[in-house]
């Protein structure tokens, strides 16, 4: 499927000075790697890396009403979210599909900024404000404004004074007004940072001069891909999609059912009692050998029970990964199932979350 | 990009090696850019019959798995085993020690098809 790629973040230009490759993402054009991507995952894990997320969707919700309103949109409780912090929550439609998973910060009393998928920007703001009450503001900020994701251990060097574990705070970084979030996607402590895309290449290539004695790196997609994929962190579009809701994708964490209304709440309470047919679950591949990936059949006691949603050859673990669909019988930790891959079959085992964990 | 110029090419950037009635094979420079890291090889079976632009080979990378395809009509005769404990090799040496097999040709007059260096070098716009 050829993408027409249209759009450039604000740090383009210095993604190409770094020789980066370039490639269509959800209608942008972004690094995959600048290095490599075994290269740059290792810089995560073990010193740091900076990944351009300016593709994202920034959105800002405001007003008296955000609140209550966004909390009859949004999984998780909005309520239960004091200023300066930011929850993990799912935008559902009807049927408790899932539209878009986000992180919801509340940056002010009425005023929160939902950070959205790139590919998933257009309709999330579409469907808010369809949804939207006559008193709430939403307005999106992706035009203007850009971030990136600073992650790994070295991250309390290169930053002191951090906000705690899933605190916004603004902050001034060299004369540029700035947001960092202590969030991220990778499983290594790290920060998100919010800037305005006037700043972008400023802020970027101060934090790489700055990074460059712990080690830092400019990191692409395709490590962002395989770094979220060893935490088991979902992709929208690969694990995510409307077909499936929060419970079968097993994040019921960051759904609040006691909540009395929310888009999707009717079928999750019923999912929640009769239990998913299918359940996402991590699995680990048996032996060396082919990585397992996307749309792969998955087979238990010879009976195609599911399939592969996202797949590789895990950089940290040195070994063939991924997450998949099952049948809810077979979804159990330890059950033994195999991986098709190109028309042979692969055992493997269901693991338990996250697939790497620091030693 | 290296594109050595004693090697001939194909348009889905296999290079070829004549040596007497063989060819060995591997992809190239290009290739392996364009794959990124590449993290497992399956090798085609030794004697396997293979046919032009028939895929005989796997090379994946961290993002994705890629066939590797028979310039020409054929036999393999010898697969690069080194590969299966250091698929690497294809991103270090794609022209060296990361060839994938060796095909006996079965009419020589197939590879006239092949693009020479400055050919392949038009085609990957280098």
């Amino acid at each position: 499927m050829a993408e027409t790629a249209t759009k450039k973040t604000a740090l383009y230009p210095e993604h190409v000075k770094l020789g980066a490759k370039m490639v269509p993402f959800a209608g942008w054009l972004m690094p995959v790697q600048y290095t490599g991507i075994v290269d740059e995952h290792q810089a995560v894990r073990k010193n740091i890396g900076m990944f351009d997320i300016s593709h994202m969707g920034q959105f800002i919700v405001e007003g008296n009403d955000a609140r209550a309103w966004l909390n009859t949109i949004l999984t998780n409780n909005v309520e239960k979210l004091e200023a300066g912090r930011g929850q993990y929550t799912f935008l559902l439609n009807e049927k408790a599909g899932i539209i878009d998973d986000l992180i919801a910060y509340r940056i002010g009393g009425a005023k929160f900024l939902l950070v959205v998928n790139a590919s998933r920007a257009d309709e999330d703001l579409v469907w808010l404000k369809q949804h939207a009450r006559d008193d709430v503001k939403i307005e999106s900020r992706s035009a203007n404004f850009g971030g990136v994701a600073i992650q790994g251990p070295g991250i309390g060097e290169l930053f002191p004074e951090l906000p705690a574990r899933n605190h916004i705070v603004d902050r001034d970084f060299e004369g540029m007004p700035i947001s960092i979030a202590r969030t991220g996607y990778t499983g290594e402590d790290g920060v998100e940072v919010f800037f305005r895309n006037e700043d972008a290449a400023k802020f970027w290539n101060a934090v790489l001069e700055k990074g460059k004695p712990l080690g830092l790196k400019p990191c692409g997609l395709g490590s962002r891909d395989t770094l979220r994929l060893e935490m088991c962190y979902p992709l929208n579009g690969s694990d995510l999609s409307p077909e499936r809701n929060p419970i079968e994708a097993g994040l019921g964490f960051f759904v609040d059912l006691t909540k009395p209304d929310f888009i999707g709440r009717d079928v999750l309470v019923k999912t929640k009692e009769n239990g998913p047919r299918e359940k996402l679950v991590p699995f680990k591949m048996k032996d060396k050998g082919p990585p397992p990936r996307p749309h792969y059949s998955v087979f238990g006691n010879g009976e195609r029970i599911g399939e592969v949603t996202s797949g590789t050859l895990s950089p940290s673990l040195n070994w063939g990964v991924g997450m998949a669909y099952v049948s809810a019988p077979h979804a159990k930790i330890g059950t033994q199932i195999d991986i098709e891959i190109r028309g042979q079959k692969f055992p493997a085992t269901i693991e338990k979350k996250p697939l790497y964990k620091k030693s | 990009m290296n594109v050595p110029d004693d090697l001939l090419y194909t348009e889905s950037h296999e290079w070829i090696k004549r040596e007497g009635e063989k060819i060995r094979v591997g992809i190239s420079d290009h290739a392996q850019a364009e794959l990124t890291d590449v993290v497992f090889v399956e090798l085609p079976k030794i004697d396997r019959q293979v046919n032009a632009k028939e895929a005989i080979a796997v090379v994946e990378s961290v993002k994705a798995a890629s066939d590797i395809y028979a310039p020409v009509k054929g036999k393999v005769v010898e697969v690069n085993k080194a590969l299966e404990a250091d698929p690497g090799l294809i991103n270090r040496e794609p022209f060296g020690q990361g060839w994938i097999y060796v095909l006996k040709v079965d009419n020589a007059d197939d590879l006239r098809n092949l693009k020479d260096a400055a050919a392949y070098r038009k085609q990957i716009g280098g």
